[in-house]
């Protein structure tokens, strides 16, 4: 069993060309420790001359084993694990987690709770997109648009960090409804954010929408189809960006997703540029949904009064008998949920997430499957980057936005 | 159930004899396991679902006939549709056809698969581990695979926890 990963051509040769083999062209190893891999993906590249003529992604790097993990853990616990997949969406992964666990267990979650669930996701959007196209520039060599893009995220952790306490791993929306209510300082921070962001927005468009030098980098590079796209299963911005209107937030309405006015932004070129097209336009239309949920925001409770599932408030504890049971076996044992498995997705910046979980009937989920977006949009890397440049297969990867722990897993 | 999913069960069960199950409005159904290539052919040229969604595995283990429990999570992007496909696979040896043919995504998938089930793939052009080292042994997320520490073993779980328990071969 302990065979040595490549120690000769002969054992990676169903992959590369015959010209691989007699030597004629050079393979050569790119990753996991590179920059512009964005994290720990490994390519091994067949190249002729600059050109690349075969691309095998090696993945795994980032393995840690979460949904091993989950088993092990009851379903509060479980959650935690679910920001460390996509860590730059963790808003939108405890989204995916409570909606599918509130799928299996039959909860209502009130309309505040669901209002401030889209605000922070779509705000969490916007700052994924912002490290996409900082690191987009950076890799096409722009390096100005880095510092904009951070400035701008800077002030959407904050806003998370106001309502959870942390920056990144949030945990804020739980199964049943939110950890609790927003600040008073919450509303005059988005306004703010909602404010100054449509400027910001316009400078970067300044800097790469019509600048030569980056069309020259991304117009007509790691062009594919949209049949070819749906066949490896691509879904977000990449899918958007060859023509196919498939967003989960308009085709499946969740947590009051149908209430806001916004389009999905599409092109038909599935190119590189296409696909920064898309994600630009999408911060825009984040921000009108962020502004419209904020403007009609209820009041009213955030979290569910079931409090078989929900922990009930600590000022119930010292006056009532049920609730300290309650809030005992929720933190002891944990909830139960009823046997039988549900397959739930929303859709994260990155395209279609969601969560298989199989219940057996017990506190701890029987089997948790995460079907993270990324796994498949780099599974397309192969077939962009087919006779390309060394450079450009940089800007392909920049552009699928992929990150490794979503990969991983 | 949508009520446009109604003449796609009717027509995977004239093909198929599928038997169909819905939780929560999820509606799955269950496969068997020869019979899947032909299935994903005709739900991808004929019934419009044209996404490969997700594939995943779940182990029933100490079960041995069916032991794993295999899922294909289909989305219709034309028809706005959800569909799961459920096979099982018996536990020695398990395997089952490949349909790469058909989604090239499953490549990826299948490979994860075999990978943390141990589920081979009959026909895949590139059955390699994907997310362990090559030179790994076990499938780790097989339920007799532990997690790594010892477990405390109650009154109420003892078996269950003792039976999955490493201990020294002679």
């Amino acid at each position: 069993m302990t065979d040595l990963q490549e120690v000769s051509v002969e054992q990676i040769k169903h992959m590369v060309s015959e010209r691989a083999i007699s030597g004629e062209t050079m393979l050569l190893n790119m990753g996991p420790q590179h920059p512009s891999t964005h994290g720990v993906l490994r390519l091994l590249l067949e190249l002729d001359g600059e050109i690349v003529v075969n691309c095998i992604p090696d993945v795994g790097y980032l393995h840690t084993g979460i949904e091993k993990n989950m088993e092990a853990k009851n379903y509060a616990q479980a959650e935690v694990m679910t920001d460390r997949l996509d860590y730059l969406n963790t808003v939108g992964n405890n989204m995916a987690y409570s909606m599918a666990v509130e799928k299996l267990i039959g909860v209502d979650v009130p309309a505040r709770a669901q209002a401030i669930r889209v605000i922070l996701c779509e705000l969490q959007r916007i700052a994924s997109h912002l490290i996409w196209l900082g690191t987009t520039g950076l890799d096409v060599a722009a390096m100005s648009t880095f510092l904009y893009c951070f400035r701008e995220r800077e002030s959407i952790m904050d806003i998370l960090e106001m309502c959870s306490g942390q920056r990144m791993m949030t945990t804020y929306i739980r199964p049943g409804g939110l950890w609790r209510d927003v600040p008073v300082e919450f509303e005059a921070a988005v306004r703010a954010f909602i404010k100054m962001f449509p400027r910001r927005v316009d400078e970067y468009e300044a800097l790469l929408t019509r600048n030569p030098l980056f069309l020259d980098r991304t117009l007509g590079i790691g062009k594919v189809s949209s049949d070819l796209a749906l066949n490896l299963g691509m879904t977000g911005p990449p899918l958007r960006a060859t023509g196919v209107n498939w967003d989960l937030r308009k085709a499946r309405p969740y947590s009051g997703y149908e209430q806001y006015d916004f389009v999905v932004p599409t092109r038909t070129e599935g190119d590189v540029y296409a696909r920064y097209i898309v994600r630009i336009e999408e911060l825009r239309e984040s921000l009108k949904i962020v502004e419209q949920a904020l403007n009609k925001l209820p009041l009213g409770p955030i979290r569910s009064h079931d409090h078989k599932i929900v922990p009930p408030p600590r000022s119930e504890i010292g006056v009532s008998m049920e609730a300290l049971i309650h809030h005992f076996k929720l933190w002891t044992e944990g909830f139960s949920a009823p046997r039988g498995a549900v397959y739930s997705a929303v859709e994260s910046p990155r395209g279609e997430l969601g969560f298989y979980i199989v219940s057996n009937g017990g506190p701890k989920p029987y089997r948790v499957h995460v079907r993270t977006p990324s796994f498949d949009n780099l599974q397309a890397l192969p077939h962009m980057a087919k006779g390309v440049l060394v450079a450009d297969l940089v800007a392909i990867i920049g552009s699928v936005d992929i990150v490794l722990g979503d990969v991983d897993r | 159930m949508q009520p446009e999913l109604e003449p796609i069960l009717q027509a995977m069960k004239d093909a198929f004899g599928t038997q169909v199950s819905e939780f929560r409005g999820d509606v799955r159904l269950n496969l068997a396991a020869d019979k899947i290539v032909p299935a994903c052919q005709m739900l991808r040229d004929k019934l419009g679902f044209t996404l490969l969604s997700t594939m995943t595995a779940v182990d029933f283990w100490p079960a041995e006939d069916p032991r794993f429990n295999v899922l294909y999570q289909f989305t219709s992007v034309t028809a706005n549709l959800n569909l799961g496909v459920l096979v099982d696979v018996p536990g020695t040896d398990p395997s089952l056809p490949t349909i790469t043919g058909v989604f090239q995504n499953a490549i990826w998938r299948e490979r994860e698969l075999w990978d943390l089930f141990g589920i081979k793939f009959e026909g895949h052009p590139d059955l390699r581990r994907i997310m362990m080292p090559t030179d790994w042994e076990g499938h780790p997320l097989r339920k007799d695979y532990p997690l790594g520490y010892e477990e405390p073993q109650f009154t109420f779980n003892y078996k269950e926890i003792d039976l999955r328990k490493p201990y020294a071969k002679e």
